[in-house]
């Protein structure tokens, strides 16, 4: 007997609009007046010293040095010598919420996005339960709207609790506010489940996004599959775990005309399997964490868990420098944190008993400048692009620094060094790959949506 | 016409005249004496290889009204359940030398393989996803009665498109008879490259308003266990066809048997503008017609000698 479902609501047309993507807590709209900092926005184009004054969250002026003068009540920021950068976006963080609030939560997740620049992110759906109901999605977006100091969305699991059998109601899910789909931290190992789910997608609409590991593979592994898990004695996950499900994946997103994300680009043979795709037509767009760009396996010869394993794992050098030639030739599409906070006790444990994954909101920008802009392997303007650009694969537009532009923006100093943790964390966890380090540059203030979101404690503003 | 497999083996012509022989059995049917001779001593053979009621009880009656001799067989209870083949099964039904068989069967072109094991006129009663051309027969018949001619008419087809012979058969005979068809349903639900046969495609119900009709399919339960949707209370938000998303012009066809509140509002199949019970009725006037064409007509080359009896003559 088949359940009567008579007298719901009718969803099927569309002149219900879908919700905004992004969801932040109200707050005071912010009146700054920078003073002479170095701007430089990919997007835009500007750059060089100016005047940047925010209005009611708004950019309302942007002019030579020296030239704007602060109205009543308006901060004063003097920054010459410093850079005013459009806000970060990261599409791939876990915030945790809800059921997992003793590692991180809405809160102290985006007050760590800002503390690291970013002005939006899109939150992952593995929680505890994972994010598979309409209600969930609309009950985090409460949350979100009481607590969130940057806008988040939020994703939905493709399948029922990601078990990897059932679809989720992704219409439902979209109109409740779902930016996207995806199971990650699994695959979807179920090839017809992916066609069903990019079939649905022709009418749902929602970028889904794949974590890309091959379980036959990877198996138990706990690090990249190489010389060094040979010398450690410890399970490997070869990276052909990654690229050959990225070549099946890729070829029915192709058929299908679905569009995807791959998560966390690791290894080299990925890197071509999302080259060919895009040379194909597909829809495919693809992320690269800072972790990735910036460390090898060689540094798991620690056996420090907390900062060094991750899913998927640290590569080889070789799988390293193509990361970056990658991003430089825009296979990469953008950077992604994929910040992934666990308690202390779920990484003090012996490498192979650890909870995999790293923070790395706090740390994004700084990491990649020294490891890679200070060198002189890639531009400052590049690496502020693919922090930038990293929710255009789910319909949202990088933030640029124009007049009549909502304030979205970070005020950094590259000449700062600090060392990572020494002065603790925004995030309610405290393991950063770069715990210890000692990074250059470091975000002073962030601006998300007109909202003041993040101000360093030792940088204090004067008042008009 | 010899066999009846598909709709493609009409033409606008012939299925007129089919119509119109089928409007005279429908008067037939409403007198007190509802059988004529034209099929007397002749046997029909229905076989069932799928459960069915509207499909086989119209057809057996359809045969019985013509005076035939009908033997029906039903895979369940039969030799077939002993492991017998399609065959096998239709070469010991041979030996009645029946004049026609009418066949169900759930996989595609069983109705076709028969055309070569007999000499009776094969009847496809539906096989597998493929075709079911009495029903878009019946589906036209049932449309002429309300409204004339489908010529121009917008016809919406909403629903589980890939698994149905029913909108395979009812796209041909709408299209074939000038009617401008569109199909909606998920995407997952749409056969792949459908457009290339001329209707168009819709992922939603937007724009449903220009439609004269609105043809529904069954949606089954086993869908969502194959995952082809997420569950059957989206389906039925997004695609249930109910009286809020009609308006009082609009027709509504079902081929049966409804889930009612599930791809159809209970509100519609009770209201004046549902024509499902018109298409029940009409199965018997156009099932007989189809076995008068194929049988009395002159589609049996052994019965070419005899004149065809008239229909008006009471049996």
């Amino acid at each position: 007997m088949n359940e009567v479902i008579d007298g719901l609501p009718d969803e099927s047309d569309k002149s219900a609009a879908l919700p905004d993507p992004l969801v932040q807590r109200e707050g005071p709209e912010a009146s700054v007046l920078i003073r002479g900092a170095e701007l430089l926005d990919p997007v835009s184009g500007i750059e060089g010293p100016h005047d940047l004054l925010v209005e009611s969250g708004t950019i309302s002026r942007i002019a030579d040095p020296g030239v704007i003068e602060a109205g009543e009540g308006t901060e004063v920021i003097e920054a010459e010598g410093l850079h005013v950068f459009p806000a970060f976006f990261d599409p791939h963080v876990h915030f945790r919420t809800p059921g997992q609030e003793y590692k991180e939560d809405l809160e102290t997740g985006t007050r760590s996005a800002a503390a690291g620049g970013f002005a939006g992110v899109i939150a992952m759906a593995n929680t505890v339960p994972p994010v598979s109901a309409p209600e969930q999605i609309e009950a985090l977006r409460d949350r979100a709207a009481r607590v969130a100091s940057v806008p988040v969305g939020f994703t939905a699991t493709v399948t029922r609790d990601m078990k990897g059998t059932e679809l989720t109601d992704m219409a439902e899910l979209r109109q409740a506010g779902a930016v996207a789909f995806t199971d990650d931290g699994l695959p979807i190992a179920s090839s017809r489940i992916l066609r069903r789910a990019l079939q649905y997608q022709a009418m749902t609409g929602g970028r889904i996004a794949l974590h890309e590991e091959d379980p036959g593979l990877s198996g138990k592994g706990v690090m990249n599959e190489g010389v060094v898990s040979s010398e450690l004695g410890l399970r490997g996950v070869p990276s052909i775990s990654e690229s050959t499900m990225i070549g099946r994946d890729a070829a029915i997103a192709g058929y299908e005309g679905g569009a995807i994300q791959i998560q966390h680009l690791s290894a080299v043979e990925s890197i071509e399997q999302v080259r060919q795709a895009k040379a194909n037509g597909v829809d495919i767009t693809c992320e690269v964490t800072p972790h990735h760009l910036c460390l090898t396996d060689e540094a798991v010869r620690d056996l420090d868990a907390s900062k060094h394993k991750m899913n998927p794992p640290l590569r080889t050098e070789a799988d390293r420098q193509a990361l970056i030639d990658a991003l430089v030739d825009g296979t990469i599409d953008c950077i992604a944190t994929d910040h992934a906070p666990h308690a202390v006790h779920e990484k003090e444990v012996p490498f192979e008993a650890a909870n995999m994954g790293v923070t790395g909101l706090e740390t994004a920008f700084a990491s990649v400048y020294t490891s890679l802009v200070l060198p002189g392997r890639i531009s400052l303007e590049l690496l502020v692009e693919k922090l930038g650009c990293g929710g255009g694969p789910f319909g949202i537009e990088p933030f640029t620094l124009t007049e009549g532009s909502r304030a979205n923006l970070c005020l950094i100093d590259l000449e700062a060094e600090w060392v990572v943790g020494e002065d603790g964390y925004e995030s309610r966890s405290l393991n950063s790959w770069c715990a210890g380090e000692t990074l250059h540059g470091r975000v002073l203030v962030t601006l998300a949506d007109g909202q003041v979101a993040y101000r360093l404690r030792s940088f204090s503003l004067g008042v008009a | 016409m010899k066999h009846l497999l598909g709709i493609e083996d009409l033409d606008p012509v012939g299925i007129d005249a089919l119509l119109d022989r089928a409007e005279s059995f429908a008067e037939v049917s409403k007198r007190d004496i509802k059988k004529v001779p034209a099929l007397r001593g002749r046997t029909v053979v229905t076989l069932f290889y799928e459960a069915s009621t509207r499909t086989s009880s119209s057809f057996e009656l359809a045969a019985k009204r013509l005076s035939a001799d009908v033997v029906s067989v039903k895979a369940s209870g039969s030799s077939v359940e002993k492991g017998e083949s399609l065959k096998d099964t239709v070469e010991t039904l041979s030996a009645y030398d029946p004049a026609a068989i009418v066949i169900r069967h759930p996989q595609a072109g069983a109705a076709q393989m028969l055309t070569d094991w007999v000499d009776a006129a094969v009847v496809n009663a539906g096989d597998g996803m493929h075709q079911h051309p009495s029903q878009a027969l019946l589906d036209l018949f049932a449309l002429r009665q309300r409204i004339g001619s489908v010529e121009g008419k917008k016809i919406w087809i909403v629903g589980d498109v890939l698994h149905s012979r029913v909108a395979r058969s009812n796209i041909q005979a709408f299209s074939m008879m000038g009617a401008e068809v569109t199909i909606a349903g998920p995407p997952t639900l749409i056969p792949r490259g459908i457009e290339a046969t001329g209707c168009k495609v819709h992922y939603s119900l937007d724009g449903i308003e220009e439609a004269d009709v609105v043809y529904l399919l069954r949606m089954q339960r086993e869908r969502m266990e194959e995952s082809f949707v997420p569950s059957i209370r989206e389906y039925a938000r997004l695609f249930q066809v109910n009286a809020r998303r009609l308006n009082p012009r609009q027709l509504v066809m079902h081929p049966g048997p409804v889930n009612r509140g599930i791809e159809i509002g209970g509100d519609v199949i009770d209201s004046d503008r549902s024509l499902i019970s018109d298409q029940v009725a009409s199965g018997l006037a156009v099932r007989m017609a189809i076995l008068f064409e194929l049988l009395a007509r002159g589609g049996d080359s052994r019965e070419m000698d005899q004149a065809p009896v008239p229909i008006g003559e009471p049996a």
